[in-house]
């Protein structure tokens, strides 16, 4: 009973897809308050448009999607944003925003008509800042920034929105080894010491079975949910690539390259 | 640390100059009025030389009180349609919506010749000029209003308006090649533009539709900041897409057509402006941008207009060629300057 209070995010026999064609469907799956989830998968399987279909992007085709066991469609776009925020691959469309102001705006759903900041609002931004440890970049342009510094303004942006649930979009594509695993690693730290339910898509399979605290594997028809370790004991991801090419290393939780 | 800027000192510093830009432009003109009189004039005392009075009360500060609303109107529009356009090229001109008034003006103006057998307006006059083209333009921004409805990407709604823009543009040059030497000559008087024809009673029509749309585009601030994230982002802040963008899109139609139609088609001012004050005030915070383009839209032009009335001579350039000349090369210098032009 104790578990089921702290379901965040719940979603049943979910199909999605585009005007009523079907891409993925039978998507179940439960996240607690706290957790960190991976999605991953082949490309093209759809994963990107689940994390929309959760964020509610766009609609989805059938099943049930629920928040707080509310469901997603009873959410008035205000009270959404105060539960769900996202971090997407689509570029800012102004780049010539300060990190702050960038910031900032995750403050949106709770300021009044013309967006004064109160004292609350700055300390979230501030949290928020700190969090990312964007400190020294806070006053720059979002141009002036690198690929990895604009990603973390985006996280902190979402961070100051201050919300259960915090959908990201591949947040490691276009980043170095070490980057993405600094995003990863601040996920990680985001979801466990504040409590936030953090989603993400990925084709970083390795890191997150190293990190996260469940994984969600989209393959269209039949999906695999679990914790990393008891993925790797059904052996669900020797499946994920064609063999001759890819194979799975159980011991190591690591992918080889079969020459 | 500070996280909302007030830029407190700026806007003093700007609306001083606002003040001393109102007062050259009242100061010069055709007829040669000292500073001192104009001063007394405006401080509510009495001149010896009726006629001064006379042109400064009638003329002059009705001309002055058109060119900030045209200033400031025009470039609250362009502020608008960049940020909801998230193009830094976008204007007033592009949706089409003065292409609208303009159509709207060449009918009038040039149609009555070819349809005298339907249509004997008889008299044309500054009513009926100012009534067809507001019809013109409105009936174009309900057209890009209907088709915003359809189409959710915002750049295809930037190319049909500039396709509107093209056909309207089209239809005036068949009206023009029809027409007799006269009508084109008014039609063409109307295009460059004019501050100097409105009366009290339409400068406070004209007051009315710019305050409504100041009014408009406060109301939505947060959601024009929210807008710069990108429409998807706005979403997941809370801000109603669909009613947002209505309300912005009737903003730019109200200023836009309204100030075309009372003081024609008045290029680049609703485009450069905007990139000037950011130039000053290095924000995106529209609750900052928007108070800051209506001062620096109203300053620029009035010294357009100053510039277009050559002091102490009777004649009085067209305003929208002062506009283009001092526009076009600011856009240039941005583009050339910043190699980029952000929004």
């Amino acid at each position: 009973m104790t578990e089921h209070l702290n379901i965040v995010l719940e979603v049943e026999n979910l199909v999605i897809g585009y005007n009523g064609v079907a891409i993925a469907k039978n998507i179940n799956f439960k996240l607690a308050k706290g957790e960190l989830n991976a999605v991953i998968g082949i490309n093209g399987i759809g994963k990107s448009t689940l994390l929309r279909t959760l964020g509610n992007l766009q609609p989805k085709l059938a099943g049930s999607i629920c928040i707080s066991e509310k469901q997603l469609e009873n959410f008035s776009a205000i009270d959404l944003a105060t539960k769900l925020s996202l971090v997407l691959t689509e570029s800012i469309a102004s780049k010539n925003m300060s990190v702050l102001e960038l910031i900032s705006l995750g403050r949106q759903p709770y300021t009044n008509w013309i967006g004064t900041l109160t004292a609350n609002d700055k300390e979230k931004i501030n949290g928020a800042v700190e969090m990312l440890s964007l400190k020294d970049l806070q006053h720059k342009k979002c141009f002036e920034l690198s690929d990895g510094q604009l990603q973390r303004a985006l996280i902190a942006r979402a961070i100051a929105q201050d919300t259960d649930i915090i959908l990201l979009d591949e947040p490691t594509t276009h980043l170095d080894l070490y980057h993405k695993a600094r995003i990863l690693k601040v996920l990680k730290s985001i979801a466990h010491k504040t409590g936030k339910t953090i989603v993400f898509t990925t084709h970083e399979i390795e890191m997150a079975i190293q990190l996260c605290d469940t994984l969600f594997l989209l393959d269209s028809e039949k999906n695999y949910f679990g914790k990393p370790d008891e993925l790797i004991r059904a052996k669900v991801f020797e499946k994920l690539f064609p063999a001759e090419t890819v194979s799975f290393d159980a011991a190591t939780g690591s992918f080889r390259i079969n020459t | 640390m500070k996280i909302q800027k007030t830029y407190r000192l700026s806007f003093v510093v700007l609306l001083l100059i606002l003040v001393a830009c109102f007062i050259l432009n009242i100061s010069l003109g055709s007829v040669s009025i000292p500073f001192s009189a104009t001063f007394e004039v405006l401080f509510g005392g009495t001149l010896k030389n009726q006629s001064w009075e006379y042109i400064i009360w009638n003329y002059r500060i009705p001309k002055a009180f058109t060119a900030i609303l045209v200033g400031s109107g025009l470039a609250l529009s362009g502020l608008l349609m960049q940020t909801l356009f998230r193009n830094p090229l976008a204007g007033p001109f592009v949706l089409g919506i003065s292409s609208g008034a303009s159509l709207g003006a060449a009918l009038l103006i040039m149609g009555s010749t070819l349809f005298s057998g339907v249509l004997s307006f008889g008299l044309i006059n500054d009513i009926s000029l100012v009534v067809a083209s507001s019809l013109g333009s409105f009936m174009v921004l309900l057209a890009v209003i209907g088709i915003a409805a359809k189409v959710k990407d915002t750049m295809a709604l930037l190319i049909i308006g500039l396709m509107f823009g093209s056909i309207t543009t089209a239809i005036v040059s068949v009206l023009s090649y029809f027409t007799n030497a006269e009508k084109l000559q008014q039609f063409i008087y109307w295009s460059f533009g004019s501050l100097g024809n409105l009366s009290w009673s339409q400068l406070s029509v004209l007051g009315s539709i710019v305050a409504i749309g100041i009014l408009i585009g406060s109301i939505s601030i947060k959601a024009l900041n929210a807008f710069l994230l990108g429409e998807n982002y706005a979403r997941s802040l809370g801000v109603d897409l669909n009613k947002s963008r209505y309300l912005i899109i009737i903003a730019t139609g109200l200023l836009a057509g309204s100030i075309t139609a009372f003081a024609g088609p008045i290029a680049f001012i609703g485009l450069a402006v905007p990139h000037l004050t950011r130039q000053l005030f290095s924000t995106t915070d529209h609750k900052i941008l928007i108070p800051a383009v209506l001062i620096y839209g109203a300053m620029l032009m009035l010294l357009c207009d100053t510039a277009a009335q050559v002091p102490n001579s009777a004649s009085v350039l067209p305003i929208n060629a002062i506009t283009s000349i001092l526009g076009a090369p600011v856009v240039i210098w941005l583009l050339v300057k910043m190699r980029r032009m952000v929004f």
